[in-house]
């Protein structure tokens, strides 16, 4: 993968937030003792009276922001994925969901990326945690670039949202395809190609583009979607490709239940059973470990990805 | 209270506990032990305290209210409707498909509900956050959250009172429903709460104990709890089942419905 152009999503998270606080006078964001990992801290130092750290209870910062959005506030609440949609996952359910509530939820280090925390850190399973809750959106943008519009497009969205953000930097593929707008339920076409489609979503979309072009250097050609919105997906964009290409692989940073691949799996064998290969987490937990070397360790690498990809569809 | 106001609010909860009983017999489902010990509190008050509008539920000047006991559910539709909220004959709906009434508080389904509950342990966050919102925009607005006391065993209430406290809260008061009873039994012998009181006051909070039946005794907390610069607790030593003696003695009625015979019993026992 190229090295070059790579820039955190989390930053850009923060900076959007600042960036939006004086449109959006309604905002109000909570933090769990996270801030800085987060990147709310800018938003909290210059917005003190919007600002609020919960401290280490996540289960009562979600109460707070459902009660803040009830009164008529946009709540932004941020912890690490896994806190935010594990350990407090009944409270989401109860005072966020089922209210349909306007509460954004924003997990960092989601994935692998949490790395050298090891797997106490490392929410394998947010997106299907969260995706499975009636009312919720899911996003998971691709690069800094996407994050940032992706951030507004949550705040302007009604209802309630939740972002799940790698912790580390990104080649920023997505501000290389001129994306000027991030609307949600709606996937993008990064390249076009025949022969296979690729859909990918978070941290794994730069990776789906370097193995798009391993592919087209053994004269594959692939279609790579970039499915920033995993609810609600955007079934057309698949189906088309899928009807032309007849080869769909998912690529996550995710366990492949239920994420990514689940809600691809899902679409197709009801409206266009298409062989499909899914990547990601198979089923297990993390580990410590840096997070090249942990992507390397799950094939989630341009390296591991393009011969299995190959492999897949020469049959 | 005056000795007039006195008598409505008298009359309210006594028919409150009648119109409790009969829809959860109507239904053939519902909690009429814990809804029994909270209708003297809401009482007071919807009938007398709360700065609302019924013909305007989304007042946005109005108090807020949250049952984080959500099984009460019967209690508060039942002081809703008989305070203007909605038609009374709803109440015969309780539970049933469709119905604006579900077994547990629906925010967006009926009209004077503040917030959705009936997940044990969760009102109290919600109540510091509708506090905060009003503590932000600098409004005057009281916030209140009836929590039950084996509900207190969720930790997330703990946290919850910390927050409260850390970010004073003054506008926020929580009315403990201490009856000293759960579902399968005596609270002290499932997971002892010791003393509520004393822990709450070790938590920050401004604490009061009352009689959770002494409407006087409710009247003043509340006006109190408004004064203090400490979020305030009180503690509202109330009966399971209060106002029906049988029920009040058998906690087998915390989740089960009445019978026909014993709806009649009960209904004759409140006339006396």
């Amino acid at each position: 993968m190229t090295e070059i152009n790579k820039k955190s999503l989390r930053g850009a998270f923060g900076e959007t937030l600042l960036e939006i606080a004086e449109e959006v006078p309604d905002l109000i964001v909570l933090g769990g003792d996270l801030t800085k990992s987060t990147k709310v801290d800018a938003f909290a130092e210059r917005y003190p009276e919007r600002f609020f750290n919960a401290g280490i209870a996540e289960q009562n910062m979600i109460g707070v922001a459902a009660g803040l959005a009830a009164s008529g506030k946009i709540s932004l609440a941020a912890s690490f994925a896994v806190f935010i949609t594990s350990r407090a996952n009944e409270q989401v359910r109860a005072a966020v969901a089922l209210p349909n509530l306007n509460v954004k939820l924003v997990g960092t280090h989601a994935g692998l990326s949490a790395s050298q925390d090891g797997s106490s850190h490392q929410s394998v399973e947010d997106m299907a945690l969260m995706r499975a809750l009636p009312n919720m959106t899911v996003l998971a943008p691709a690069s800094a670039h996407e994050t940032k519009l992706a951030t507004r497009a949550m705040v302007e969205h009604k209802g309630p949202v939740y972002m799940r953000l790698p912790r580390h930097e990104v080649t920023d593929v997505v501000e290389l395809s001129g994306k000027k707008e991030f609307v949600i339920g709606q996937g993008d076409q990064l390249l076009t190609g025949d022969d296979v489609t690729i859909v990918a979503c978070g941290t794994m979309t730069a990776e789906a583009i370097a193995v798009a072009k391993m592919l087209a250097a053994k004269n594959v050609k692939a279609d790579v979607l970039n499915m920033a919105t995993i609810k609600p997906l955007d079934e057309k964009l698949l189906i088309e490709s899928a009807q032309k290409t007849g080869k769909v692989v998912t690529i996550e940073d995710h366990t492949i239940i239920g994420g990514l691949g689940g809600a691809v799996a899902e679409a197709l064998s009801r409206n266009q059973p298409t062989p499909l290969k899914s990547f990601g987490i198979n089923d297990e937990f993390g580990e410590s470990g840096r997070t090249e070397d942990l992507y390397n360790a799950r094939g989630l690498t341009a390296d591991k990805l393009t011969p299995e990809i190959l492999k897949f569809i020469n049959k | 209270m005056t000795e007039e106001e006195r008598q409505k609010i008298e009359d309210l909860a006594k028919e409150a506990r009648a119109e409790i009983l009969k829809m959860i017999c109507r239904a053939d489902s519902g909690h009429p032990g814990g809804s029994l010990s909270i209708v003297d509190v809401l009482a007071v008050l919807y009938g007398l305290k709360l700065r609302h509008r019924p013909a305007e539920p989304k007042w946005p000047e109005r108090d807020r209210f949250v049952l984080s006991k959500g099984h009460a559910a019967p209690a508060l539709y039942a002081t809703l409707a008989l305070t203007g909220y909605f038609d009374r004959k709803l109440l015969e709906t309780l539970r049933e498909l469709d119905s604006s009434l579900q077994g547990h508080p629906d925010m967006n389904k009926t009209p004077g509900l503040d917030f959705s509950t009936g997940s044990l342990g969760q009102g109290l966050s919600v109540g510091c956050g509708m506090a905060l919102a009003a503590q932000i925009d600098d409004q005057k607005h009281q916030t209140y959250v009836f929590v039950g006391d084996g509900e207190l065993q969720e930790g997330q209430n703990w946290e919850a009172l910390m927050f409260a406290n850390q970010h004073k809260l003054s506008n926020l008061t929580l009315i403990v429903d201490d009856n000293g009873m759960q579902l399968e039994g005596p609270t002290e012998n499932i997971t002892d709460l010791g003393d509520i009181g004393e822990k709450l006051t070790n938590f920050g909070w401004n604490v009061l104990e009352i009689d959770g039946h002494n409407l006087e005794q409710i009247e003043e907390a509340i006006e109190s709890a408004q004064s203090s610069r400490e979020p305030t607790a009180v503690v509202a030593n109330t009966v399971k089942g209060k106002g029906i003696s049988f029920i009040e003695t058998a906690n087998e009625y915390h989740g089960k419905p009445l019978s026909e015979r014993e709806l009649l019993k009960s209904l004759k026992e409140l006339k006396k």
